[in-house]
């Protein structure tokens, strides 16, 4: 049993002009000390799924449909109760901006001892011990005195640091990373991974980083899953998605990015604009934007065909590569 | 062409902008957001200017344009030293800037044939109301949009087609040069790639120069021609795209280098990153000497007694660096 089990959840945003469908029925699950990243553009619905499975939606969010099992125990409807002892304590959470996510009225002290208070059985003095001895891990110099200071007498990278040692102080299973260095500059970037690989494979739980950076991905990322629209065109193993892409959008995505190869050259866009949530196409979410696109993308949507056992990819590109080197045989059986 | 290329249409020698912070009631303690640079943009060429946040790269790009009053150095623009009025009002006639975030730097209330048409009024540039329309919908085919799209606002468009109209805008006065200040930050990847294209397009056919500040190093060497690395106010180092790339000398331009997260899993895994300690320093509180002494690995003592001097090494490869013969 993984740790995580995601089917076909759906989570849609009920607004005054009408329905969007942010997730559109995806799955996936997650192992025990696994990094799992998710990427996507803007309004790909990334974000959205590591807020349904935490249920932090905002007020017009509801999950509709489908099921989040974690260590064997259904999320979709637990109570509020349920969640709280979840919430912090075996699923973390850390945001892109951690200026936000600071209170800027209370010490970083006071804000992490409530934090282990509140999650744990530890009194104040524990607790103290515990957020200093936090703060050491993830490297923060002279945590005692840095314990008694406010947000804004700490860098970007600092703060993210004290984000950091605020998810982890209860130890959970799994670290829920959303954007978490797309505030920062290159070099603190690069310190902020290294700090997150390491204390991964100290602690070992298990991470999943939502990014639109396919190079953090490349770095971090044992497994991928890419999303377009709500909806998961292409997940496998990190090696895979990137040396062996199976769907259009993932290609395409590629292609765009400029690489050493690209200096001097044209680069290949992904033509058209991204997609309006409110006015989805009947078939596949891509086909509007997509070279490639057959009759049958416009009509429907492809199903999530397996290329290997690390792999998989919702595209109908490969069915008819498929049917043409004749591992898929024609007939009834393909029409899901 | 070669010859054209050699000839320098900006020259900044010597740049100082500082900006004056309240540091207590009555005090005040200069910024130095930009500290004694010097460098020169080729015509028809693409500066990169890359560095962290608060290393000064949009200063200067603004105080080149005089959006800023430098506060102490010499911009010479095709050969006119920029100090009065009417010099910076020559510079604004053949000089743009696009900005980083097309959300906010579009007037919410304007169409966008008002948002293009807004610098062409400022100028005088169009005689009758015919001339303006037409220069208009010139203007939006150069950067891909419609004509229908001219009545509309911009909230009315995705964010790609945004930084379309304020290209638009930067291109109405028939710029030569543009600074382009973080133009695709924003900007989602796919959407992203057609942006620098249409920027590479319109360079061609447009014979355009750009200074290019950017923080996303794959972008930067992509589009640019030659690279300028600044850190906290000063610059460090200066050399082709392909040479600083490859062969960086400076010790902050290798890590900056080093620490580009490569969208290649096998190549991120083995890429030796050389770690940086600590965080960039207040640029209120800089440290003496070199900037970045306090967090370079190969700092001596006489690092902290003066700024190195920001010289040529090899041909066109200028950097800044007192143990650069050493570490390399």
């Amino acid at each position: 049993m993984s740790l995580l089990e995601v089917k076909d959840l759906r989570t849609s945003f009920f607004t005054d002009a009408g329905e969007v469908k942010a997730v559109n029925g995806i799955s996936f699950f997650l192992d025990h000390g696994k990094v799992l990243g998710i990427v996507g553009e803007s309004g790909s619905g990334k974000s959205v799924t590591a807020y349904s499975i935490m249920q932090i939606l905002a007020g017009t969010g509801k999950i509709v449909g489908g099921s989040i099992k974690f260590d064997g125990k259904e999320l979709v409807g637990a109570s509020e109760k349920e969640m709280k002892a979840i919430r912090g304590n075996r699923i973390s959470i850390i945001f892109q901006d951690p200026m936000t996510s600071l209170n800027p009225t209370y010490t970083i002290g006071s804000q992490l001892i409530e934090a282990i208070v509140l999650h744990t059985d530890r009194n104040k003095k524990q607790a103290y011990d515990r957020a200093v001895e936090m703060l050491k891990l993830v490297n923060v110099n002279e945590p005692e005195k840095r314990m008694k200071q406010y947000p804004f007498e700490f860098s970007g990278g600092m703060r993210q640091r004290v984000m950091i040692a605020m998810a982890l102080a209860c130890e959970p299973d799994i670290l829920i990373a959303d954007e978490p260095t797309t505030a920062l500059d290159v070099t603190i970037q690069a310190q902020i991974l290294e700090l997150m690989s390491s204390l991964q494979k100290k602690l070992g739980m298990a991470i999943i980083m939502i990014t639109h950076d396919l190079g953090v991905v490349a770095q971090m990322c044992d497994e991928v899953i890419v999303m377009y629209a709500g909806s998961i065109c292409e997940q496998g193993t990190a090696d895979e998605i990137f040396y062996n892409p199976k769907h259009e959008y993932t290609k395409g995505l590629m292609r765009s990015i400029p690489t050493t190869a690209t200096a001097g050259k044209k680069l290949q866009p992904i033509a058209g604009t991204p997609i309006d949530l409110l006015n989805m196409p009947k078939g596949c979410p891509f086909a509007p934007r997509c070279d490639a696109a057959m009759k049958i993308c416009i009509n429907q949507c492809a199903y999530p065909l397996d290329i290997n056992e690390n792999h998989r990819a919702a595209c109908w590109m490969n069915v008819k590569d498929g049917i043409a080197d004749g591992t898929i045989a024609t007939g009834e059986e393909e029409e899901q | 062409m070669s010859e054209e290329k050699n000839t320098p249409l900006v020259e900044v020698s010597h740049l100082k902008e500082y900006f004056d912070i309240n540091v207590g009631l009555f005090r005040t303690k200069p910024l130095k957001a930009v500290d004694d640079v010097s460098f020169s943009i080729k015509k028809g060429e693409t500066l990169g200017l890359v560095g962290e946040s608060g290393c000064g790269k949009t200063t200067v790009g603004r105080t080149i344009l005089h959006l800023y009053k430098p506060t102490a150095g010499k911009i010479v623009y095709d050969g006119r030293e920029i100090v009065s009025k009417d010099d910076i009002a020559m510079l604004h006639t053949k000089a743009a800037m696009v900005f980083q975030d097309p959300y906010s730097s579009l007037n919410p209330r304007m169409t966008v044939s008002d948002i293009i048409g807004e610098p062409l009024d400022v100028h005088g540039m169009c005689k009758t109301k015919e001339e303006r329309r037409d220069r208009i919908l010139e203007l939006m085919s150069h950067v891909g949009l419609n004509s229908e799209h001219a009545s509309r606002y911009a909230h009315e468009f995705s964010g790609g087609q945004r930084q379309r109209i304020g290209i638009a805008r930067s291109l109405a006065v028939n710029p030569e040069f543009i600074v382009c200040d973080e133009p695709v930050s924003a900007l989602d990847v796919s959407i992203q790639a057609q942006v620098i294209n249409m920027f590479d397009e319109l360079q061609d056919k447009l014979g355009l120069t750009y200074l290019f500040i950017a923080h996303d190093l794959l972008v930067v060497r992509h589009i640019s021609d030659r690279i300028a690395v600044m850190y906290l106010g000063k610059m460090v180092e200066l050399a082709e795209a392909n040479e600083i790339y490859d062969h960086p000398l400076h010790p902050y331009s290798k890590a900056l280098m080093s620490a580009v997260p490569l969208p290649d899993p096998q190549v991120a895994r083995a890429n030796q990153r050389i770690p940086l300690t600590g965080d960039i320093p207040s640029p209120l509180n800089a440290p003496s000497g070199c900037p970045f002494r306090t967090r370079c690995p190969y700092a001596t003592e006489a690092c902290a007694e003066s700024m190195p001097e920001f010289k040529e090494v090899s041909s066109g490869h200028f950097v800044a660096c007192h143990r650069t013969e050493e570490i390399n």
